[in-house]
């Protein structure tokens, strides 16, 4: 670095110093909004997960880790986190699988490709609670399409989103649904970047298009997957919308999750000392994830 | 070619057409409920009469030209600040030599994976501290600075040749002068990206204005139409379903207008 601006003309102290008041200027009203809104909430949610609520005039006070204890009696807050788990375990494998196929049927030779891709895209576009109400024709008990087809077939009807034991699995669908069209777009990027005259090659050679994906695509495309499945894992521990939208939690909390139980402690029980511990307990869940996408895709970005 | 490759082709060109066609079911079967009179909505029959009743009933059921507006301002605010915000710091960063410049950008990343919505119980005290709470500005405040849009310009600037400034500066220009004439013009494309994705992560955003909202004056299109569908769920779907696609549509125009960006961007993004 010999060239730089301030070595342009000899400079004195002062002019270097107000160099670096100007800086700080610019950088100023950014760094206060992060400061204010990421980082100061971040803080104090750790601080007031450690204190008692203020009640009847009573001030809060310190009360160590009894937030944490009292959480690991909340059944319903044990069962979000569970839930949430699943939700996790089950939607993302399914969503990069079929971002992984959507990619590669579009990324072929055919006349209607933009139109097969912008149907698999559109979905991800679209906010996550009007997307609840489309899903919503499918599942009610009534005119829904689901039982209708259940009915074709004479099944019995099913209430989809009233039962425990479905309730959970229709909002994965949903999640899926979304998800995989906008994860698909990641692999499309891949894909164009693979060198054709690989593909060439392996023509040539006679090597079957299953021995190329499992040979030379699916190693190439590492990086992308594990970019993929790091930002589907956080988006998973962040899923509230069509919760609220759809059921509410319910039945009996088998579809509650994690930020949904923060968002109805906070706001409809107005608990605030467990929401945020609950606060706490997303934010390291976060944090872990964060730290794996440091430690395996910044170093592996670079794998081709 | 031989024929049977071709066969072959023809056969999963197909299966992958149906697929496409199948998982964008969904959106026709709203579309198709929207545009049927309510009173043919369990039937489908296929001669069932076209209408767009339910679109104009639809529109006077809620206040939805209020809600329109409301996000529509939500949005324009929350992108131009982001954008004026994140190119002052990103010309800092870049160009200023700042001592502690490092740890300063370790701060501002921190940002990329604690999103506004899940600190929402502090930043609610926050917004009511201030006494923004219920106004379009409490919506978007905890928005105005974007460690995303920092980071991505960062990248940008840091590509552009020291000559051109150092030339400029020679020719007296000012840094601000610099900024407006070599750095944002040569940033271009990405600052379509990030305001395309940051427009439909905007849009679409729901948690937080319903933590921070409560009055018609204020509420966005995400927040009225979640309202609008809740409490007779069931009972008018052809409403329901004009009222979903009303919605949409503004975003879904902007994505088939600038599809080639909204696909690009959403690649250069990676986070919505």
């Amino acid at each position: 670095m010999t060239s730089t601006i301030l070595t342009v003309a000899p400079v004195r102290p002062s002019r270097l110093w107000s160099m670096q008041l100007y800086g700080y200027l610019l950088i100023l009203p950014a760094l206060s909004f992060l400061l204010l809104f990421t980082h100061y909430p971040a803080v104090a949610t750790v601080w007031e997960s450690l204190f008692s609520a203020a009640r009847n005039g009573r001030p809060a006070h310190f009360v160590g880790l009894d937030n944490y204890l009292a959480l690991l009696d909340d059944d319903i807050f044990i069962q979000s986190l569970w839930n949430n788990l699943r939700y996790a375990l089950i939607t993302i494998p399914l969503a990069v699988t079929l971002a992984l196929l959507m990619a590669l049927a579009v990324n072929r030779h055919m006349r209607a490709n933009a139109l097969v891709r912008t149907a698999f895209f559109i979905p991800s576009l679209l906010p996550m609670i009007a997307i609840a109400n489309l899903w919503l024709f499918f599942y009610t008990p009534q005119l829904g399409l689901l039982n209708k087809l259940l009915a074709l077939f004479s099944l019995p009807a099913i209430n989809w989103l009233g039962e425990p034991g479905s309730a959970l699995y229709c909002l994965m669908a949903v999640s899926v649904w979304r998800e995989a069209g906008f994860f698909m777009i990641f692999y499309l990027a891949a894909l164009q970047q693979i060198d054709p005259r690989l593909s060439e090659a392996a023509q040539i050679e006679g090597a079957s298009r299953r021995y190329f994906f499992r040979r030379v695509q699916w190693p190439l495309l590492m990086p992308t997957t594990l970019f993929v499945l790091i930002n589907a894992s956080m988006n998973a521990f962040r899923i509230v919308d069509q919760v609220i939208a759809m059921t509410n939690g319910g039945p009996n909390n088998s579809s509650s999750l994690l930020l949904f139980y923060i968002y109805r402690t906070a706001f409809s029980f107005w608990d605030m000392p467990a929401a945020a511990a609950m606060t706490v307990v997303l934010l390291v869940i976060l944090a872990a994830i964060a730290l794996l996408k440091f430690n395996l895709l910044d170093k592996r970005a670079h794998y081709q | 070619m031989k024929p049977t490759i071709t066969f072959g082709r023809l056969w999963l060109n197909t299966v992958i057409g149906l697929a496409a066609l199948l998982w964008f079911l969904p959106i026709l079967v709203a579309f198709w409920v929207a545009i049927h009179p309510a009173s043919d909505q369990a039937s489908f029959s296929l001669f069932s009469p076209l209408t767009l009743q339910n679109f104009v009933n639809a529109w006077h059921a809620a206040p939805f030209g209020r809600y329109f507006l409301n996000t529509s301002l939500l949005v324009l605010m929350i992108v131009v600040v982001q954008l004026i915000l994140a190119t002052m710091a990103a010309y800092a960063l870049v160009r200023f030599r700042l001592k502690f410049s490092g740890a300063i950008f370790a701060l501002i990343l921190l940002q990329l994976m604690i999103s506004p919505d899940v600190l929402m119980l502090n930043n609610y005290q926050t917004i009511g501290a201030l006494g923004l709470r219920d106004t379009l500005t409490g919506i978007a405040l905890p928005y105005f600075s974007s460690a995303f849009a920092i980071f991505l310009l960062r990248q940008t600037f840091k590509a552009i040749p020291l000559v051109l400034e150092e030339a400029a500066i020679v020719e007296g220009a000012s840094r601000f002068y610099i900024l407006r004439k070599i750095y944002i013009p040569l940033a271009k494309p990405i600052y379509v990206a990030f305001a395309l994705v940051s427009i439909s992560f905007h849009w679409n955003d729901f948690l937080w204005p319903l933590v921070i909202t409560d009055s018609v004056n204020v509420r966005p299109l995400t927040v009225g139409l979640q309202l609008f569908s809740a409490p007779e769920q069931g009972v008018q779907w052809a409403l329901i379903g004009a009222a979903t696609l009303m919605t949409t549509l503004p975003l879904l125009v902007l994505f088939l207008i600038f599809q080639r960006q909204f696909i690009q961007s959403f690649m250069r993004a990676g986070i919505r």
